[in-house]
C-alpha cells in the first residue's frame, strides 16, 4: 500500500527526535535503558504520531486506544513520545528517574500522564492488555489495545498464557508488536534461549503474524493497517529491529547498551550521529 | 455452638455475587479453572458475559484483572489462597497494589482447614504476604453471614483488597443483617481477664475456648478481627489495657499473619503478654481438619491453655 511520502518523512524525523531525547534523558539520569529504547523508536513514532487514537487533553478518555509497553524498561522512548505528543511538558524529560520525577525508572501509571498501565516486570503486559481488550469487547467499545513485547517478555511464561487465551477468544481488538532485536541482558538470544521459530509459535497459538523490518516506516505503517483488518484472531506484528538503532557504537555492542547510560562524551557522539542522519 | 447451622463461606460468596451483580454493574468475575470450587458457577450462568475463565493460568488472570480495572471494571479475581498469594504475588503487588487499582483478590482454601488436599493447597502464608504489600486491605470473614456483608464493604472500598475464606462448612455465629465495617473488629464476647483475637474459621474455635476458660473462672473477651489490615488498633489497645493479656488465633502460620499484625501493633502501643495460636512455623499435612487442628495445636483446648499461660505472665 502506498503511503503519503510526507507522512513517512514526518514519522522518520519524529523517530529521530525521540532518539535524541532518549540519549539526552539517559545521560542526564545516569542510568536507564537506551538500547531497547532506540530500537523501538520507529514503531513508537508510528504509534503515537499516526496510529493511536489518543487525546493529550483527555488522557483518560474512555474511548481511547490503549498502549501497553510490556518491555517497560524502554520507557525513555515512550516518555519522549508522550511529551512530544503533548501529554506533559518536554522539560520533564530531563528529570527521568530522579527523586520526585513524574518519570519513574519503569512506567508508573499514577505519576505519568498518558500511561495506560504500570509496567516493567517482563511477561505481564500481554495479559494486562488482554484484560483491557476483553473489557472493551464486553462494552462494545471501539478501542484497540496495542501491546509492545520484547525478547525477555517472550521468554516469560505468562506471555504465552495470554497468547493462548487471546487466540482462544479470537480477539480482534488486541494487537501485539514484538520488538524483536534478539538481544537481552546476558547476551544474544541464540546463546541463551533462542526464540526461533518465532512466527510459527504465534501462529500455533492462533494469532495472525506479519514479519517486517521494524525500522522501515512504510513497512511499519503497512503492518498496522494489516493488523487492524485481521478478522477472527489477534494479530502480531513481528518487527525485526536492531538494539541501539541510530547510534553506531550501541548497534555494535547491543548487550552492553541494554541498561547502561551514555557518558557526556558518548552522548555527544551519539547526538552528532543522530543529527547527521537528518541533515545528511 | 455445636448445634448452630454450618455453611461454607464460598457457598455464601457464590450466592452474594448474584445480589451484588445487580448493584455493582461494573463487577466482573475472573476464574482460573476453579469456578466450581469458588462457587462462581451460578454467577457465570446468570451473567455469562461478565464471567471470564482463564483456565489454569493464575498469573495471566491476575494481570488481566489489572487490565480490566484500568477500564473502570471491578474485577473479582478468584483462586485458592496459595495461588493468589504466591503464584500471582508479583502481579498483585506490581500491577494492582502499586498503581492502586480496584481489584478484589478472592481467595478460598485458606489454612490448614483445607485438610485432605494437603499442604500444596493449604494457604498458610497468604495473610503475611498480603499484609506486607502496601495499599492492600486484608479481610477474613468468620461465617456465612459475614461473607456477603464484608464482600459488599469490599466492593464499596475503592482499591486493592484481599478477601480470604476457608474450605469447609463453618458454624454460623452472626445474626442475619449484622453490620460490618472494614477496619472495625467485632466484640463477640466481653471479658476482663484475657482477650482472644481471632479471624476467619478460627473465630468459632476462640468462642469455644472462651467457654472452656469460663469453666476455669477465666473471663475471656473474644474479638473477631475480620480486617487484618488495616488492623483495629483501638480495639487492640482497649483489650490490652482492660484485660492485660492477648491470644491471637488464626488458621495460618504464626509468623506474619494476624499474630504478627497484633504483636507489631501492641508492641508499639501497649505491650502485654501475648501468645500466638496457629501453625508453629511448620507446614501441615493431609487429614481431617478437626484432627489436624488438634495435632497442630490449634484446637479450643490449645487456645484455652495458651490463654492461661498468657494470664499467668500478667
Amino acid at each position: 500500500m502506498a503511503h503519503d511520502p510526507e507522512l513517512i518523512h514526518r514519522l522518520e524525523r519524529k523517530a529521530n527526535e525521540l532518539r535524541r531525547d532518549v540519549i539526552r534523558m539517559t545521560c542526564a539520569a545516569g542510568s536507564g535503558h537506551p538500547g531497547g529504547s532506540l530500537g523501538a523508536a520507529d514503531l513508537i513514532a508510528a504509534l503515537y504520531f499516526h496510529v493511536l487514537r489518543v487525546d493529550p487533553e483527555n488522557p483518560r478518555w474512555p474511548g481511547r486506544d490503549r498502549f501497553v509497553l510490556s518491555k517497560g524498561h524502554a520507557c525513555p522512548i515512550l516518555y519522549a513520545a508522550l511529551a512530544h505528543r503533548g501529554f506533559f511538558p518536554r522539560a520533564e524529560l530531563d528529570t527521568l528517574r530522579q527523586t520526585g520525577s513524574i518519570l519513574q525508572g519503569h512506567p508508573d501509571m499514577l505519576k505519568t500522564p498518558g500511561l495506560d498501565t504500570t509496567s516493567g516486570s517482563l511477561g505481564n503486559g500481554l495479559a494486562v492488555g488482554l484484560g483491557m481488550a476483553l473489557s472493551g469487547r464486553l462494552e462494545g467499545a471501539g478501542f484497540r489495545v496495542y501491546v509492545m513485547l520484547g525478547d525477555g517478555d517472550c521468554q516469560e511464561g505468562c506471555t504465552w498464557e495470554a497468547a493462548m487465551k487471546a487466540g482462544h477468544e479470537r480477539l480482534t481488538n488486541l494487537i501485539a508488536i514484538f520488538d524483536y532485536n534478539r538481544s537481552q541482558v546476558d547476551g544474544r538470544t541464540w546463546d541463551i534461549v533462542d526464540l526461533e521459530p518465532v512466527a510459527e509459535k504465534w501462529r500455533a497459538f492462533n494469532w495472525a503474524v506479519r514479519e517486517i523490518n521494524g525500522h522501515d516506516v512504510a513497512d511499519v505503517l503497512d503492518a498496522f493497517g494489516w493488523a487492524k483488518g485481521v478478522s477472527g484472531r489477534p494479530a502480531l506484528i513481528l518487527a525485526h529491529t536492531i538494539k541501539g538503532k541510530g547510534v553506531s557504537f550501541m548497534v555494535d555492542d547491543p548487550v552492553t547498551w541494554h541498561g547502561k547510560a551514555p557518558s557526556r562524551e558518548q552522548a555527544e557522539r551519539a547526538l552528532g550521529e543522530l543529527e547527521r542522519e537528518v541533515t545528511g | 455452638m455445636t448445634s448452630a447451622p454450618r455453611k461454607r463461606l464460598r457457598t455464601a460468596f457464590g450466592e452474594a455475587l448474584l445480589d451484588l451483580a445487580e448493584e455493582f454493574l461494573e463487577m466482573v468475575v475472573l476464574d482460573a479453572d476453579i469456578s466450581k470450587s469458588l462457587r462462581t458457577v451460578d454467577f457465570a450462568q446468570a451473567f455469562p458475559s461478565r464471567h471470564f475463565d482463564f483456565g489454569a493460568a493464575e498469573q495471566e488472570m491476575m494481570a488481566a484483572a489489572a487490565g480490566f480495572a484500568t477500564t473502570g471494571k471491578i474485577p473479582l479475581a478468584c483462586t485458592y489462597a496459595v495461588f493468589a498469594s504466591m503464584r500471582t504475588c508479583e502481579q498483585v503487588r506490581t500491577f494492582i497494589a502499586y498503581p492502586q487499582l480496584n481489584v478484589k483478590v478472592i481467595a478460598s482454601h485458606g489454612g490448614l482447614e483445607v485438610g485432605w488436599d494437603g499442604p500444596t493447597h493449604q494457604g498458610i502464608e497468604d495473610l503475611a504476604i498480603m499484609r506486607a504489600i502496601p495499599n492492600m486491605v486484608v479481610v477474613a470473614p468468620a461465617d456465612a453471614v459475614a461473607v456477603p456483608a464484608l464482600l459488599r464493604a469490599a466492593l464499596e472500598h475503592d482499591g486493592p483488597l484481599y478477601f480470604r475464606m476457608g474450605r469447609n462448612p463453618v458454624p454460623t455465629i452472626y445474626d442475619e443483617g449484622e453490620a460490618f465495617i472494614l477496619g472495625e473488629a467485632v466484640a463477640l464476647r466481653q471479658g476482663t481477664d484475657v482477650t482472644l483475637v481471632a479471624a476467619g474459621a478460627m473465630v468459632v474455635h476462640a468462642l469455644a475456648a472462651a467457654e472452656i476458660l469460663e469453666q476455669d473462672g477465666v473471663d475471656a473477651r473474644v474479638l473477631d478481627m475480620h480486617t487484618i489490615k488495616p488492623i483495629d488498633g483501638a480495639a487492640l489497645v482497649s483489650a490490652a489495657r482492660e484485660t492485660g493479656a492477648i491470644v491471637t488465633v488464626e488458621d495460618h502460620n504464626i509468623v506474619g499473619g494476624l499474630g504478627g499484625a497484633v504483636a507489631e501493633y501492641l508492641g508499639e502501643h501497649c505491650p502485654v503478654p501475648l501468645m500466638r495460636i496457629g501453625l508453629q512455623d511448620t507446614f501441615g499435612e493431609s487429614g481431617d481438619p478437626t484432627e489436624l487442628f488438634a495435632k497442630y495445636g490449634m484446637s479450643p483446648d490449645d487456645i484455652a491453655e495458651a490463654a492461661e499461660r498468657a494470664v499467668a505472665r500478667k
